[in-house]
C-alpha cells in the first residue's frame, strides 16, 4: 500500500508539473498582454509532434526534444505576428473565437498532415528501465526523468522572471504596458517574445508528455482545460500562482482517481464504489476551483478579477 | 414601422429558412429538411446564448453544458419509458416518457437548477475568469457524463424512436422541421420581447455601465442571474430537440467544442441581433456541408474563414449586409 501510494505521489508530482509548463506560459501571456489563448494546447501538440517526427527520422530522442522546442516557439512567433498581435485590443469574446479557429485551423492541418492515426514516441535507451525507491517502488526512470526536468524548467523559469533582464521587462510589461513602452522597450518585440517562450514552454511539455501517452491530434485540449482551471485557482497572470495551482491540480486530480474508489469502497459495494468515486474523481477539481473562486474570485495570487 | 435595412435581411432569412425545406419536400430531398432542422435547432442554442452573450455581455464558455442537459433529458426519460423503467419508485413514483412536452418541461426546469447553481458562483466574477469558468463547469459535467455508466457513459445513448408530440409525426422530415421551426419562432419572440421589457433594458444597461445601473437601485447581479438562467433554459429546450433529431444522445453534445460552436453560430450571424443566430448557424451548416463534401479536412478552411470573420468583418453576416447597430 506505502509503494502505491509513494508511485501516485510521483505521479501527481509529475503531472502538476507537466501542468506547470503549460500553465506558466498561459498565464504569462495573459499577464503580460492581456490575451486569453485557447490556441495553447495546439502549441502542446505542435511540439509533440515535432518531437515524435523527428525522433522517428533521425532515430534520436534529443533530435526530436530540440525539434519540439524549435517547431512550438517557431509556430508561436508566425501565430503571433500574424493573428495574435490584432487580437490584444480587442475584447475577450473576440479573443476567445480567433483562438479557437486557430484551433481548428491547427488540428485540423495536422491530421492533414500527418493522418487520424496517433504516433508513438518510444523513450531513449538510457532512460528505460526502473529504479528502486523507498518500499520496494519500481518506478521508471524516464517519469523521474521528466519530474527532474519539469523542476529544472520551474526553476530556471522563475530564475528568468525573477534575475533577468528579460524578466525584470516581462514583469514591468505586466504591471503597466504603456510605460514601459513610453521608456524606450520595444513592446511589439517583447510581446512576441513572450508568446514565443510560452509557446516554447507548451511544446516542451508536450514532447515529454507524448512519451508517456501517445501522440494524436486532440492531445493539447483536455491539458489545455486543466491549464485554465490552474491559473483560475493561482489567480491569472502570476506565475506562482501558476506553479502552487499545478501542483494542487496534479494533486487533486491523481491522488483523487486514487484514493476516493477505495474511500467509498468503505461502506459500497466494490462496483458501485467505483462507479461513484471515478465520476467523483473526475469533477473533483472543478470542485476545488468552485471553492476557492467562492472564497476568493481573483484566485489564491489573483490581483484583479 | 418602416421596413429599415435589418428588417428587410431579417425577413429574407426567415423566408429562405422556411422556404428552402418546402421546396426540398417538393423535389423529395429529406437530407436538406434535416440539415434545415439542425439549423433550427442550432439557431435556437444561439438565441439563448445571445441573450446573455450579445445583451447581457456575459461571453458564457460552457453553455453545451446546457445544450447536453436537455439531450440527456430527452434521452433519458425516453429510455425509462422504453424499459418500462421507473426512474425512481421512492418515495413517489416517476416513471420515463416519450411525450416531448413533457420532455421539454424537464429539460427546462432541470436546466434552470444547474444554471442557478453556476451563474451563483460564475458571476462574482467577471472578465476572463467569467469565461474559464463557465467553461470549468461545462467540463465538469461532461466528465460526470462520461464517467458515470447508468446512461451509456462515452458511448451515449440512442433513442429508438423518436418521442412523440401531440397531433404531429414526428418521423416525418417535414413535420418535426415545422415543430422545431414553431418552436424557434417562440424562443425568438419571447427574446425579443424580452430584450424590449424593463428587464430587457436593465439587463442591457448592466453590460453598458453596471455602476450607473447600481446607482439608480438595480443589482446587476439579480438581473444577470435571471438572464444567464433563461438563457440556459432556451439552450437546453433546443438540446432536447437536437437529441430527438439524431435520435441519439453522447457527451460530445456536452463538451466545450460545443460550447465553442453555439458561440459561432452567434458571432457568424452578429452578437446582439435578433436574427444573428439563425444566420450564423445557416451559414455554419451550409459551410460544413459544402466545403465537407469537397474536401475531407473542411475545418481548415472554416477556421480560416472564421478568422477573417473575427479579425475584418466585425458585427457578423447581419452586421455586413445591415450596417451599424442602431442601438448598440
Amino acid at each position: 500500500m506505502f509503494s502505491l501510494f509513494l508511485e501516485q505521489l510521483l505521479n501527481s508530482l509529475q503531472s502538476g508539473l507537466m501542468l506547470f509548463l503549460m500553465a506558466s506560459g498561459l498565464t504569462l501571456v495573459f499577464g503580460v498582454m492581456g490575451l486569453i489563448n485557447l490556441a495553447h494546447g495546439s502549441l502542446y501538440m505542435v511540439g509533440a509532434f515535432a518531437c515524435a517526427a523527428v525522433a522517428a527520422w533521425t532515430g534520436s530522442f534529443w533530435l526530436g526534444l530540440v525539434a519540439s522546442l524549435m517547431a512550438a516557439a517557431l509556430a508561436g512567433v508566425l501565430v503571433e505576428m500574424l493573428i495574435i498581435r490584432r487580437l490584444y485590443n480587442r475584447d475577450h469574446l473576440d479573443q476567445v473565437l480567433a483562438t479557437f479557429a486557430l484551433i481548428l485551423v491547427f488540428s485540423e492541418g495536422t491530421r492533414w498532415i500527418f493522418g487520424s492515426f496517433p504516433l508513438f514516441l518510444s523513450v531513449p535507451d538510457i532512460l528505460t528501465g526502473t529504479v528502486v525507491l523507498p518500499g520496494a517502488l519500481e518506478y521508471p526512470i524516464f517519469r523521474l526523468a521528466i519530474i527532474i526536468a519539469g523542476l529544472v524548467v520551474a526553476v530556471g523559469l522563475f530564475l528568468l522572471i525573477g534575475k533577468t533582464r528579460l524578466g525584470v521587462r516581462i514583469r514591468a510589461g505586466e504591471a503597466d504596458r504603456g510605460m514601459i513602452a513610453a521608456l524606450g522597450v520595444n513592446i511589439d518585440q517583447l510581446y512576441t517574445v513572450v508568446f514565443a517562450l510560452g509557446a516554447a514552454l507548451a511544446g516542451l511539455a508536450g514532447a515529454f508528455v507524448g512519451t508517456t501517452q501517445s501522440v494524436q491530434v486532440g492531445m493539447g485540449e483536455p491539458v489545455l482545460i486543466l491549464a485554465f482551471v490552474v491559473i483560475v485557482i493561482g489567480g491569472i497572470g502570476s506565475i506562482k500562482g501558476a506553479l502552487i495551482g499545478s501542483l494542487l491540480v496534479g494533486f487533486t486530480d491523481t491522488m483523487g482517481r486514487f484514493l476516493l474508489p477505495h474511500a467509498f469502497a468503505t461502506f459500497l459495494d466494490p462496483s458501485s464504489a467505483t462507479a461513484v468515486g471515478s465520476a467523483l474523481a473526475s469533477m473533483l477539481i472543478y470542485i476545488v476551483m468552485a471553492l476557492v473562486l467562492f472564497l476568493r474570485p481573483s484566485g489564491l495570487f489573483g490581483t484583479e478579477a | 414601422m418602416t421596413m429599415n435595412r435589418e428588417t428587410l435581411i431579417n425577413t429574407i432569412i426567415a423566408v429562405a429558412f422556411v422556404a428552402v425545406p418546402v421546396i426540398a419536400m417538393g423535389m423529395n430531398e429529406p437530407f436538406i429538411i434535416t440539415l434545415a432542422t439542425k439549423v433550427a435547432i442550432f439557431a435556437m442554442a444561439g438565441v439563448g446564448l445571445n441573450l446573455v452573450l450579445g445583451f447581457g455581455g456575459l461571453v458564457s464558455f460552457g453553455h453545451a453544458a446546457f445544450f447536453g442537459i436537455g439531450g440527456y433529458a430527452a434521452g433519458i426519460l425516453a429510455s425509462h419509458a422504453l424499459n418500462y423503467e421507473p426512474i425512481m419508485e421512492s418515495p413517489f413514483l416517476i416513471e420515463g416518457t416519450t411525450q416531448m412536452i413533457v420532455i421539454w418541461i424537464v429539460a427546462l426546469v432541470v436546466s434552470a437548477l444547474v444554471a442557478l447553481a453556476i451563474a451563483a458562483i460564475t458571476l462574482r466574477t467577471s472578465g476572463v475568469y467569467f469565461i474559464m469558468i463557465t467553461l470549468a463547469f461545462a467540463q465538469m459535467i461532461y466528465y460526470f457524463a462520461i464517467s458515470w455508466p447508468a446512461y451509456g457513459g462515452e458511448d451515449g445513448l440512442s433513442i429508438y424512436v423518436r418521442n412523440g408530440f401531440p397531433g404531429i409525426n414526428t418521423l416525418d422530415p417535414i413535420s418535426f422541421f415545422a415543430l422545431c421551426a414553431v418552436m424557434l419562432g417562440i424562443v425568438m419572440l419571447f427574446s425579443a420581447v424580452l430584450i424590449r421589457s424593463r428587464f430587457g433594458l436593465a439587463l442591457q444597461g448592466a453590460r453598458q455601465n453596471p455602476q450607473r445601473m447600481t446607482a439608480v437601485g438595480i443589482a446587476p447581479f439579480r438581473i444577470r442571474l435571471v438572464a444567464f438562467v433563461i438563457s440556459a433554459m432556451i439552450t437546453a429546450l433546443a438540446g432536447a430537440l437536437y437529441a430527438d433529431l439524431n435520435r441519439f444522445v453522447s457527451p460530445t453534445m456536452l463538451s466545450w467544442h460545443m460550447s465553442g460552436e453555439i458561440m459561432i453560430f452567434v458571432i457568424l450571424g452578429g452578437v446582439g441581433r435578433l436574427f444573428g443566430p439563425l444566420a450564423g448557424a445557416a451559414l455554419y451548416i451550409i459551410l460544413e456541408h459544402l466545403l465537407g463534401s469537397v474536401w475531407e479536412f473542411w475545418q481548415l478552411p472554416l477556421g480560416v474563414l472564421l478568422l477573417i470573420v473575427v479579425l475584418f468583418a466585425r458585427g457578423g453576416l447581419v452586421g455586413v449586409l445591415a450596417g451599424e447597430r442602431k442601438h448598440a
